[in-house]
């Protein structure tokens, strides 16, 4: 197909005409840097946080590489301490926590909801410049000596061992006002900038999730930044809060650190949850079963969501009374999500099927995240959890839900929207390798962790006993694999925005607004028109705009008939098709 | 381009008529304002949120030490305390007429409210800055440097949970006081703006938002006297 | 299939927690077959044939959406309830149980029995309720044997504990669980089992007679103060200092760039109040040991002497 899309350009001007796009109706550095336009801040945030992935994805392999055999192998304990600590701060506050709302939701929310842009441009850009303070200040805690602490924190040994810690807690301090500006500035978009017609109920599920999502963030961020706060002060004037030998409370500090970073477990899934709704829809082309259960059921979670922080702590010290009851209360918030993942297979009763690469992504999520959630369920039985607390069994729950869910789901949804954004599509069948990489590596990785956890191989250990040699063998060559598929992925996404064939306006026949009502290349304020909204969000049977359905007289200029589900994505016969329309 | 559906009537596209203030992503100046003050809310539930911590670690160590908080809190100035909160009160109440005067295009009137705001806050800020030294002249400080020394703070020497109760002091009323100098800050800069011309009865959200925020750091400071003063 | 996911069953408590997780593990593994099966079906039953295909919405049936409520709801509250009695089980300490002090410090642990005795290795008798009371001298750890299917942190300021019952005779791993610095993954220690009179016996061995010679006494501290996980005696480095030649040695540097003469007065300050002289390259990481007698101090340092040929000049 990338040979015979040189005759695609002739009919490709009749589409976008010369028209101007977000991507080149002003050029130079200088109108990224001050944009205030969503969609590029959103791109800022890509880059940057495609950064930060990159380099604490290779933070892990090398973890692996330690971990591939008993003693040392490439690294001594301290260097091993300070990967780990820094992938899981990477992965978690520099990477997950903003992930898909500073990305897809700044690019998408405002499309979704027919916006011209979202609330507070300028504030969304603050944004973006505090998460890069953030990040400036996690570089200057590696060159004072980096941190050793897991990224957990843990007083006594935080608040008394030295290097950048300082440092790398004021960096988790200023990024989280990164995190509560976008927060706040979605929820004010939803609730004030819907076009007219855009109910509650016919909200993309998406918008619901990034909605509840923002809830949770703005609530629970300003804790975690009171608690860096108390630990800067501990380190630094010994204000005795949390510190044992000067009268604080080392327990004290781990309730107020899960206060925030459970609900920051619901900050990272919530988006994933709005994307997959998204690509069900789409790609089985058949209304989302049960809408409002999954709508509802994700603002019920964000609420859930602050009351089993405890459940961290079953071995920690707390009262046995607070144990039973956070466990109580994380089974209560089991069921949403277990409600969640049978809607969404519900949902693909008696579709239309479209195995492309984003629902390729959309069913592993829903094979994986089903693992992350009973694997969660287990870690929350109170007798159980006191076997498997801090091993690799609770390492590999999390990362079932974290990367299987959250990250998946965002791969996903950077293939879904990746033609809006860019203009082009990307190679189908080398991303179908690569969702076939993630997929078979991921599992390869952390299956055997799950048992190595049951097993008693305690986590954060740069050395291990012989009899778990075996396992922790088979996790390395699996991370190798996952390696590989996510390089693969970025070899294809950087060759596609130089050579990617010229994407139509509507490739999957979406029915959401960004879609329909956007031209291929959104404008510069999304929409030529405020769109007027009639019908729910995964109304297939009624978008005959989409489908030329009815008279076809809905059918416009640049919106392309519905393209072929062919093995190799989009090609010329399609657009060929929509410039005969 | 097709659109879902028939397009809305008359709105939009890029009309030239609006006026000044109104960005362009906003349908009207209602839908403005609205998002603006919707937005102060949240960022207001954050600030809350950001206290309610700190009351959380006094309430713990409170609960583990009530002899010991109730020793301590008597050392702090309660007459101090009792004027500083009539005057943050008071300088509600003047916030809230600057923004009634704005209301009614009555400019002058709503700048000299917001100055009067300005220099309540100050006298806050100076009776602050009296206890704050009275105690570290007497080795009252927050964390490791904690000695107390003089007549009315040795019997704080030996008790376990003293240094906790003052390092808690400190972070309250020091971050409710950084709080008090951002909103100086802002209040001046608005009653500049408001000098200047900029307000109106048509646009004076800014003028709204710096009221609402002022009274977050009234509330807070309800909230701080009793709990560190006179309980 | 607990062989497979569960270590050894040691402990009265072992077969209790294993059958609540295998429950677990089958349950899910039915749902997750179940939940897969009906996707992949899905998936290659109503594959896409037309690329114009609309297919008629699907009528939501309620019916079916209470069951995937309501059955799921009961299987977490059985789960809930079965894990709860077990835990309460896992935290009554029977009222005769045992009980042996535990002391984590970085990165090492100490087993101190009711006559004094002290070891780095736990030895417990056999079918016996033992409860730990354990504290830590710096920062959090946390103790566990998965054998016995136990963990606990041990925190600095209150102690905290664990009670089991070992079933099997055999040595098992004792893990810190909570990470806790540098030597996190090196801080294991070992746990055994030995019948009752075996144990006594050890016992009373073990208890330090007064007329043992004081390098002796301070070879016996060196592995059961935990002083071996961070001083070698073969002039390797590890977290403190080797022993092989420090006796004697002149110009030793420290870190805030002065010198000392390792003296017995060095060494004994170094044992009591460890944070006063810090050597150059090396972390204030050392507990003070001030808990040791007098005659155990004078018995390390005679240990530390033998281990180097040189005396300290006289002056």
């Amino acid at each position: 197909m990338s040979t015979t899309t040189q005759d695609a350009p002739v009919e490709d001007e009749a589409h976008h005409d010369e028209e101007t796009n977000y991507l080149n109706h002003d050029t130079g550095i200088w109108s990224w840097l001050a944009t205030k336009d969503h969609k590029r801040i959103g791109i800022l945030y890509c880059i940057s946080l495609a950064v930060v992935f990159l380099a604490a994805g290779i933070l892990a392999l090398f973890m692996r590489a330690e971990l591939s055999a008993p003693g040392e192998t490439i690294m001594g304990n301290e260097t091993y301490n300070q990967v780990f600590t820094m992938h899981g701060i990477l992965m978690v506050f520099l990477f997950l926590v903003p992930s898909i709302p500073a990305i897809l939701g700044n690019f998408v929310l405002p499309m979704q909801i027919g916006a011209k842009d979202v609330a507070f441009p300028k504030l969304n850009l603050a944004s973006w410049y505090v998460y890069m303070a953030g990040a400036i200040l996690t570089i200057a805690a590696l060159l004072t000596g980096g941190v050793d602490t897991g990224w957990t924190f843990y007083t006594p040994y935080s608040s008394t061992t030295g290097g950048g810690v300082l440092w790398m807690t004021a960096a988790i301090f200023v990024a989280g006002f990164a995190s509560i500006f976008t927060g706040l500035n979605f929820i004010v978009t939803v609730h004030k900038m819907r076009a007219p017609g855009m109910t509650w109920n016919r909200l993309p599920l998406f918008i619901w999730g990034i909605y509840a999502t923002s809830i949770v963030q703005v609530l629970a961020t300003p804790v975690i930044g009171i608690t860096m706060v108390l630990l800067i002060l501990e380190q630094t004037m010994q204000i005795g809060i949390f510190d044992p030998a000067l009268g604080g409370d080392p327990v004290l500090f781990q309730h107020f650190f899960w206060f925030y970073s459970h609900p920051a477990v619901y900050i990272m899934i919530l988006p994933a949850f709005g994307i997959l709704s998204e690509l069900i829809a789409t790609f089985s082309r058949s209304r989302i079963f049960g809408y409002r259960a999954i709508a509802l059921s994700s603002v019920a979670i964000a609420m859930l969501g602050f009351l089993v922080w405890g459940h961290h702590m079953f071995v920690s010290g707390q009262s046995a009374i607070s144990s039973i009851v956070f466990s109580l209360i994380t089974y209560l918030i089991g069921i949403p999500s277990g409600i969640k993942v049978f809607n969404w297979v519900a949902t693909l009763y008696k579709g239309s099927i479209w195995l492309q690469t984003p629902m390729l992504y959309a069913l592993s999520f829903l094979f994986l995240f089903t693992i992350g959630g009973f694997t969660g369920i287990m870690v929350g039985v109170l007798a159980v959890d006191v076997q498997l607390h801090d091993t690799y069994y609770v390492v590999s729950h999390f990362h079932y839900v974290m990367m299987g869910g959250s990250v998946v789901a965002l791969l996903g949804g950077m293939h879904y929207w990746w033609p809006k954004i860019t203009g082009r599509m990307y190679n189908e069948t080398l991303g179908k390798i690569a969702a076939g990489l993630v997929f078979v590596g991921f599992n390869l990785t952390f299956f055997p962790q799950l048992v190595l956890g049951s097993r008693g191989m305690p986590r954060r250990y740069a050395n291990y006993a012989e009899r778990f040699a075996g396992l922790h063998e088979l996790s390395t060559y699996g991370s190798w694999v996952l390696g590989a598929g996510l390089f693969l992925i970025l070899g294809y996404a950087l060759w596609s925005l130089a050579y990617g064939e010229e994407a139509p306006a509507n490739p999957w026949g979406a029915t959401t607004l960004e879609w329909t009502n956007v031209a291929a290349i959104p404008d510069h304020h999304n929409f030529k028109r405020t769109p007027l909204v009639t019908r729910g969000p995964y109304d297939f049977h009624l978008a005959d705009e989409v489908f030329g359905g009815g008279d076809g007289e809905a059918l416009g200029d640049d919106v392309p008939r519905i393209p072929e589900p062919a093995p190799s994505a989009p090609t010329e016969d399609d657009t060929a098709a929509s410039a005969s329309a | 381009m097709a659109t879902e559906t028939a397009p809305a009537p008359t709105e939009t596209d890029g009309a030239h008529d609006h006026p000044a203030h109104l960005e362009h992503h906003f349908v009207s100046s209602k839908q403005q304002f609205d998002s603006a003050k919707l937005g102060m809310w949240v960022f207001l539930i954050t600030e809350v949120l950001l206290f309610s911590g700190m009351f959380v670690a006094y309430a713990v160590f409170r609960q583990w030490n009530p002899e010991v908080f109730v020793a301590a809190s008597n050392t702090l100035d309660q007459m101090w305390g009792t004027i500083n909160t009539v005057v943050l009160l008071t300088s509600s109440l003047t916030v809230a007429l600057s923004i009634h005067y704005i209301k009614q295009d009555k400019v002058k009137q709503c700048v000299y409210y917001l100055l009067s705001t300005l220099g309540l806050a100050g006298v806050f800020m100076v009776i602050k800055y009296i206890e704050y030294t009275a105690k570290f002249e007497h080795g009252i400080y927050p964390g490791a440097a904690f000695d107390p020394h003089g007549a009315h703070y040795e019997h704080l020497a030996g008790m376990a949970a003293a240094p906790q109760f003052f390092s808690i002091y400190f972070v309250m009323t020091g971050i409710h006081g950084l709080h008090v100098v951002i909103g100086m800050l802002v209040i001046g800069a608005i009653a500049f703006m408001a000098w200047r011309g900029s307000f109106s009865s048509e646009w004076y959200t800014p003028v709204e938002l710096t009221g609402l925020y002022w009274h977050l750091v009234d509330i807070v400071w309800i909230f701080l006297f009793p709990l560190l003063y006179l309980i | 299939m607990g062989d497979f996911w569960l270590p050894e069953a040691a402990s009265t408590m072992a077969p209790e927690v294993d059958s609540l997780f295998n429950f677990v593990t089958v349950v899910s593994t039915i749902l997750l077959v179940g939940v897969v099966a009906a996707m992949l079906w899905f998936v290659y039953r109503y594959r896409r044939q037309d690329p114009g295909e609309r297919p008629a919405p699907v009528e939501e049936s309620k019916l079916l959406e209470i069951s995937w409520i309501v059955i799921p709801t009961i299987l977490v509250l059985l789960v809930f309830n079965w894990g709860f009695k077990s835990f309460i089980k896992q935290k009554t300490v029977p009222p005769d149980a045992y009980e042996i002090r535990v002391q984590a410090r970085q990165w090492s642990w100490t087993f101190e029995y009711p006559n004094g005795v002290t070891s780095d290795t736990m030895y417990v008798p056999a079918n016996e309720p033992v409860k730990t009371t354990m504290s830590s001298s710096n920062v959090l750890h946390s103790f566990f044997v998965p054998a016995f299917r136990v963990k606990q942190d041990v925190l600095p300021n209150r102690y905290s504990s664990v009670w089991f019952e070992a079933t099997k005779k055999g040595t098992y791993d004792v893990f810190c669980t909570e990470y806790c610095g540098l030597d996190h993954s090196e801080m294991d220690a070992a746990v055994k089992v030995v019948s009752r009179e075996r144990f006594d016996q050890w016992l009373k061995e073990s208890a330090t007679p007064t007329d043992i010679p004081l390098p002796r006494l301070g070879e016996q501290l060196y592995s059961q103060q935990g002083c071996q996980g961070c001083h070698s005696l073969d002039g390797s480095d590890m977290v403190g200092p080797t022993w092989q030649g420090l006796y004697g040695k002149t110009g030793h540097e420290m870190a805030d760039g002065s010198t000392v003469t390792v003296d017995e007065n060095y060494l004994r300050t170094s044992i009591l109040q460890s944070g006063d002289k810090i050597v150059q390259g090396y972390q204030n990481v050392m507990p003070s040991y001030s808990n040791l007698s007098e005659r155990e101090v004078a018995g390390l340092v005679a240990f530390i002497k033998e281990q180097s040929d040189q005396e300290p000049p006289q002056n």
